[in-house]
């Protein structure tokens, strides 16, 4: 017997085998191609962080031509998109706090009347500053566009306004987080992240790994209904859950001082409907895979998009339509708006509703699923 | 039969895939019947039983278990009947008597802790009730394995393979305790590939390649394969095992401690073709008994014939 230190007929016994093992892991096989391409794709196409075509709300009382040239020219710079004209500022406020615009751009009646009369006019322009990113670039480019329209505007109508004081005055409201101080806009997104990774990972794990030990087969034979047993792996990862809301909160406050100023409550309902959603896609996962290992990755392969779509590392504004589309169809996403609305915005629960009530569509639909998945048979 | 049958299942078909795991298997097991279930590996008892308990659906064939619907009354069937399967399935991050709570729990047996401790009690599981499962040796994990099958009181006990990796004495007195319980009124179901476990059944049934190829008592199986068997004793086996091979009427040569087990179906045949070899210096050849081994030897090399 060769007792050679290396042997290049051992190594190749070790690679066949190794590849005859990744190619029966089917799963294994298709994530390592799968993780790359999303990556690049979701990395390449989807994120921006110079956000453009921001939502914007415009509230105005008169429609003369000065209110016309400060709106077109701010569609010009790319990074306002006019999607509503609000009836009042309430109005504007609440599109706002639900998230549907970014800014709210309002003229007030007196405009024409102050530049007609050549006294400094105004506009004032708030900017959802809860994401201090996806708004600053937006809000830079305000003052210079706004005054160049406006003079083009006074140049046709041959009125000379050179001087300083009676140029456009633009008043920006950083609102939410008017220091731009980023943690703001972390640590309840993080909230949703923390959640997300450990919640669907461990109940992922929970099923798979009774399969795994070879108990499903006593348990299945014993008289359990489908019902009870995911009820009994989802329950105790519930209470998981809620040390972990308890730890980030109490973190976010003391630590970094994160403001909270809606309703702890409501917070604390749309928690529980989020992680159950969690934990019954957890379950989800456990039921389509054979070993744990398949479980986890499956877990990472939902957790990668949820991270990079769902607003949380990147302005959700600044994505492409095709990516935001994808983005509502992640639990994280609305469960961001809710956490960031609740804590920083103050939203209430009308203005909560359409983002919880899709987080409890999540919550029937992975039940379900997962209920039809589940056999109580070993079939 | 004038007992009521616990097990009455017709033309049982289980596909994976394009295999045939059991093809039409018939199977009826009187109540307090202990049945034996043989096969060699793979060929579809595991299958079968799991059929039985309500773990797999049938493709085909129908049948009751404890005068339920094998097909509709799967819930009523686990809730009395027994099933220790093959690989150890418990929670091996759980005590035993942990364990125990957990199943009587699920059969709902109340009180939890009367159940468990009298289970504990007659398996002789009391002093190492607070010990993890995980760290039990092979005997006392079939213990632990059978004590939380019976604990709900089956009518029917269901053991793939319950001793395997199991020492003598500890399979003895699982055996005893099989007796013991079926003495009671339990039907068991056991399978095996040891023919001392066989014969300690009362009836046993064969499976090969999903084929019910026997079934009787230990006698009428033996009986009705039509063997003769002869030992031949003396000097320098080797050589007359090698002499024999491929000689008209001999179809099994196997060696038995000292002697030599010849075996074939025509006896006529065998006795002539053995003449010749009692001639030799220092060997005598005397007719013996069929064992159940010859036997089912004989039905494994009948079937992997079918198979080619």
């Amino acid at each position: 017997m060769k007792t050679a230190i290396f042997s290049l007929a051992r190594l190749r016994a070790l690679l066949a085998k190794e590849f005859i093992q990744m190619r029966r892991d089917r799963i294994t096989f298709a994530m390592m191609l799968a993780v790359p391409l999303l990556q690049l794709v979701l990395f390449g196409y989807a994120i921006n962080n110079d956000p453009k075509a921001l939502p914007a709300a415009l509230v105005v009382t008169s429609n003369d031509h000065y209110t016309r040239a400060m709106v077109s020219a701010l569609e010009t710079t790319g990074y306002y998109r006019f999607v509503t004209v609000a009836a009042s500022a309430a109005e504007a406020e609440s599109l706002m706090a639900r998230g549907d615009v970014s800014f709210v751009v309002t003229i007030p009646s007196d405009f024409r009347r102050r530049v007609d009369s050549g006294q400094k006019p105004r506009i004032l322009v708030e900017a959802d500053a809860s994401d201090p990113a996806a708004a600053s670039n937006a809000i830079g480019t305000l003052a210079t566009v706004a005054s160049q329209a406006l003079l083009r505007e006074q140049g046709m109508q041959a009125v000379a306004a050179e001087t300083a004081d009676n140029q456009l005055q633009v008043i920006v409201h950083r609102r939410y987080n008017p220091e731009g101080i980023s943690q703001y806009n972390i640590v309840p997104g993080l909230l949703g992240v923390i959640l997300q990774m450990t919640m669907v990972m461990m109940t992922a794990m929970a099923l798979t790994r009774e399969i795994e030990r070879g108990t499903m087969e006593n348990l299945l034979a014993m008289p359990a209904s489908p019902t009870e047993i995911m009820l009994g792996k989802v329950l105790p990862y519930l209470v998981v859950g809620a040390v972990q809301v308890v730890v980030v909160l109490t973190a976010a406050k003391l630590l970094f001082s994160v403001p909270f100023v809606g309703s702890l409550w409501l917070l604390m309902g749309a928690i529980l409907v989020f992680v159950m959603a969690l934990v019954l896609l957890g379950y989800t996962i456990s039921t389509m895979a054979r070993t744990q290992m398949q479980a986890m990755q499956l877990t990472f392969f939902f957790f990668l998009p949820s991270i990079l779509l769902s607003g949380f590392m990147f302005p959700y504004r600044g994505m492409p339509e095709w990516a935001q589309t994808l983005g509502e169809i992640l639990p994280l996403t609305h469960f961001l708006r809710v956490t960031r609305g609740i804590m920083l915005k103050g939203a209430d629960l009308p203005e909560m509703a359409p983002e919880i009530a899709a987080l409890t569509i999540f919550v029937f639909a992975f039940a379900a699923l997962a209920l039809l998945r589940f056999r109580r048979t070993l079939d | 039969m004038p007992q009521n049958l616990a097990i009455s299942v017709h033309n049982l078909v289980k596909r994976f895939g394009d295999k045939t795991v059991v093809d039409h298997v018939s199977m009826e097991v009187a109540e307090g019947e202990i049945v034996g279930f043989l096969g060699p590996n793979g060929s579809g008892k595991t299958t079968t039983i799991r059929m039985v308990c309500g773990l797999l659906t049938p493709d085909e064939g129908e049948g009751s278990v404890l005068g339920y619907d094998l097909r509709t009354e799967a819930l009523k069937i686990k809730r009395e009947v027994g099933y220790m399967t093959q690989k150890f399935s418990f929670y091996e991050d759980l005590t035993i008597a942990e364990n125990l709570e957990f199943v009587a729990r699920l059969y709902q047996l109340r009180p939890v802790n009367k159940h468990v401790d009298r289970t504990l009690e007659e398996l002789g599981l009391a002093t190492r009730r607070n010990q993890l499962a995980g760290t039990l040796s092979g005997g006392w994990k079939q213990r632990l394995a059978l004590a939380a099958c019976i604990m709900h009181n089956p009518k029917l006990l269901l053991l793939d393979e319950p001793t395997a990796g199991v020492d003598p004495k500890a399979r003895r007195e699982f055996w005893d305790e099989i007796h013991r319980l079926a003495h009671g009124g339990l039907t068991v179901l056991v399978s095996t590939h040891y023919m001392d476990e066989a014969e300690r059944c009362h009836r046993i049934s064969y499976i090969s390649y999903g084929k019910m190829l026997a079934s009787g008592t230990v006698q009428e199986v033996v009986a009705n394969a039509g063997l003769a068997t002869f030992v031949i004793e003396g000097e320098r086996l080797d050589e007359v095992a090698t002499l024999l091979e491929g000689k008209p009427g001999v179809e099994q040569i196997a060696p038995f401690g000292a002697t030599l087990h010849v075996v074939g179906s025509d006896a006529e045949l065998l006795r002539r073709t053995l003449e010749g070899v009692g001639k030799r210096e220092g060997v005598t050849v005397m007719p013996g008994e069929t064992s159940l081994e010859d036997v089912f030897i004989k039905f494994m090399a009948g079937s992997r014939d079918n198979m080619q």
